[in-house]
């Protein structure tokens, strides 16, 4: 099943570019004890190597059946890294994780072998974390990077496809699917 | 006027108001449309201003499990801080919203009439205090109220009060689920019928159609469903001053009058609001807070409480439900509101047993985005889950009446202050045996449907679960006698005559219907009686 631009636009549209911690993201960050990637040193990153490593941690929690998933991850970044507060702390955590990967494997995730992109996301603890803003890394990395993703996924018109429902929350689909019977 | 926005916005107090509000929710805006057109109206808010342009990034927190609800809408902190001192935990920062549209910002959408018993619960059904009032006195302002909200409805619900003209807009159509509750209930002899949203089933007072973003409680982006920045607005467009972030912390007054509503701003300073006539909006909870705050030589106990009743009969509806597994799709969670009810068993309320309606979900269960945010999963693992683990719920709800107890209370917490300094309110809910008794009626009829329907049942909320449908009510009661009431059937205090409270706050009973559109009548009813007075 093919992600397109439209997905991500859809899903945009359904989340906004902004996102939701941008709404108290100062609150939020002078409150917590996680320090940012900038805080702890870590390499500045430019844009195209945030867009490349999501894309390639897209391709591990996103399901084989998916394709067209550059051009959805690119589409859907296209809004999320320009609002901040949420941009600044998506291109931090994705630093960081970057600067991980360099530390352990040698190479940026980008560069990873699929299999060693997951076995990072999980040596990382962002499999089994809850997503937090304000958290340790692993939730941080959850919530900037592996739920960033999955929520673009599910909230879109394909990912709603591939769950089964025509539309997803948190998409403006319309008020008629409800009352449809299965198909 | 609007006057701008933010934290140095100009919150000084105008000169030669005619009427206060206080309180920017669905009865104070309605209050302060119906009178800014021939009075000076200043309403005074304790939240702020909510951006429209922020819903996308609300509902985003509404989806994402980082955030709780209270987050959605900004409650919390030192501002909200309450206390729970009753028999039963009320989680009060859930069941709120402060802000220009109050808990309208988040709530369900909908819009019932109570019974015609409701108002009679003494009489009729043997327990509690008869309302002052009758529905045929309400009908009027229940119409006004649909109008005023925009009400999607039918009127195929043989249950339902009289009624005088259709709804102001069609019923959003039944969902696929309820077809299949259907065909359960016409074996049963139970009947089905729509219930009325105040949303917005095809474009209405300038407001698009909804559109299905699926997260109406706590946020509806498109605006599709109704919420009270809608009169609050409206009011400012005839001329209204809308103060926000001005919390009012006590009403000057002398021995028959209010003269002033002292308030705070952002940057600490104090202001006097005066005006000719004061009504008190906010809600169960603040509004018998804030008469206790105004306590003075004259009145040791508080503002309006020669009865000492102010504060007491704190009520909510409890929530009872079941559900489960179908061996077949249920196609939920495509929309955020409900589509069919069944009102059928609410009139055999007596003293053992109380009303209460029933609800047929069009969202049980989870949806696939929440199992995505959630899992400990990714890739094809996660999308494998979410095939096995949605589209088979369904599921029913109810609420259930809870009668008015003198100790269940809303009073004042001594040893805690909010960010004022002022006392926070503490909350003491009991809530007595013939709501759980009605609970488990509920359950039983609950578990009759759905194994007719062929449902292996996996959850149930009964009398041992319950918690409130987060709908504050009667803690101001409305009555003829001073002695046993704290407002007249006009809504005005019995003891200061320039003060009118408008609030489910001045419910005397429950009844088991949402509260809203009953606030709202009661609102463009009280309204009239401030109109008259000024004139």
């Amino acid at each position: 099943m093919e992600l397109t631009r439209r997905d991500a636009a859809a899903a945009l549209a359904a989340i906004g570019a902004t996102g939701g911690v941008a709404l108290g993201a100062d609150r939020v960050r002078d409150s917590g004890d996680g320090a940012s990637a900038s805080d702890e040193g870590a390499d500045p990153i430019t844009d195209e190597q945030v867009r490349a490593s999501l894309v390639a941690v897209a391709r591990v929690v996103y399901p084989e059946e998916v394709s067209g998933v550059e051009a959805f991850v690119n589409g859907f970044l296209d809004g999320r890294l320009t609002g901040d507060p949420h941009a600044r702390a998506l291109r931090e955590t994705v630093a960081e994780v970057d600067g991980i990967a360099r530390s352990w494997y040698d190479a940026p995730i980008a560069a990873l072998s699929a299999e060693t992109r997951d076995r990072l996301l999980r040596e990382l603890g962002a499999d089994t974390a809850e997503e937090d803003p304000d958290g340790t890394t692993a939730e941080r990395v959850r919530y900037y990077v592996v739920n960033e993703l999955l929520l673009a996924l599910y909230a879109s018109p394909t990912g709603g496809e591939l769950a089964g429902i025509e539309n997803p929350q948190g998409y403006p689909g319309g008020a008629e699917s409800y009352a449809r019977g299965p198909r | 006027m609007t006057r701008s926005v933010g934290p140095s916005a100009d919150r000084t107090p105008v000169e030669s108001a005619d009427v206060c509000v206080i309180g920017a929710g669905p009865a104070g805006g309605l209050i302060a449309d119906r009178l800014a057109a021939d009075h000076e109206v200043v309403v005074l808010e304790a939240g702020p201003r909510f951006d429209p342009a922020d819903r996308i990034e609300r509902q985003e927190r509404a989806i994402r499990p980082a955030f709780d609800r209270p987050d959605v809408w900004d409650v919390g902190g030192d501002r909200d801080a309450h206390s729970n001192g009753g028999e039963w935990f009320y989680p009060l920062n859930h069941a709120r919203v402060k802000g220009i549209g109050g808990s309208t910002l988040h709530w369900q959408g909908m819009v019932v009439r109570l019974h015609e018993d409701d108002f009679n619960s003494g009489s009729e059904r043997g327990v509690g205090p008869d309302w002052p009032i009758e529905y045929a006195d309400l009908r009027p302002h229940y119409a006004a109220a649909e109008r005023e909200l925009g009400v999607a409805g039918a009127d195929d619900n043989p249950y339902a009060p009289p009624r005088e003209q259709p709804h102001p807009m069609p019923a959003f159509s039944p969902s696929y689920s309820d077809s299949l509750f259907a065909e359960a209930c016409e074996e049963l002899g139970i009947d089905m019928h729509s219930v009325p949203n105040a949303r917005n089933s095809e474009a209405y007072d300038d407001r698009s159609a909804c559109v299905g973003y699926g997260t109406c409680q706590p946020v509806c982006p498109s605006g599709a469903k109704y919420d009270a920045t809608v009169h609050v607005d409206r009011a400012e467009r005839k001329g209204a001053t809308v103060l926000d972030r001005a919390p009012v912390e006590y009403l000057d007054h002398d021995a028959e009058r209010v003269t002033a509503a002292v308030y705070a701003t952002p940057d600490g300073t104090q202001h006097r609001q005066t005006a000719e006539a004061f009504v008190v909006a906010c809600g169960g909870v603040e509004t018998p807070r804030l008469l206790l705050l105004s306590e003075s030589s004259q009145y040791p106990e508080g503002l309006a409480n020669s009865s000492g009743l102010v504060g007491s009969f704190f009520m909510d509806h409890l929530f009872a439900g079941m559900g489960g597994l179908l061996d077949e799709p249920t196609r939920q969670n495509h929309v955020g509101f409900l589509t069919s009810g069944c009102d059928q068993f609410y009139d055999e309320a007596d003293e053992e047993t109380g009303p209460f309606k029933l609800e047929f979900f069009n969202y049980d269960g989870p949806s696939p985005v929440t199992m995505a945010l959630t899992g400990d999963d990714w890739g094809d693992a996660l999308l494998e889950r979410i095939r096995a683990d949605y589209g088979n719920h369904i599921g029913m709800g109810a609420l259930v009446e809870q009668l008015p107890r003198e100790e269940s209370r809303v009073a004042l917490d001594p040893d805690r202050t909010d960010h004022r300094g002022n006392p926070v309110p503490e909350i003491n809910w009991t809530v007595g045996d013939r709501a759980l008794r009605t609970i488990e009626r509920a359950n039983e009829i609950q578990r009759e449907i759905l194994e007719e329907l062929g449902v292996d049942i996996g959850w149930q909320v009964g009398p041992e679960n319950t918690g409130p449908a987060y709908h504050h009510m009667g803690t101001t009661r409305m009555g003829e006698d001073p002695e046993e009431s704290v407002v007249d059937a006009e809504l005005r205090t019995h003891d200061l005559g320039n003060c009118w409270i408008a609030s489910s706050s001045v419910f005397p009973t429950a009844g088991a219907m949402n509260p809203t559109l009953t606030i709202a009548a009661l609102a463009l009813r009280a309204a009239d009686s401030v109109a008259a007075a000024l004139h």
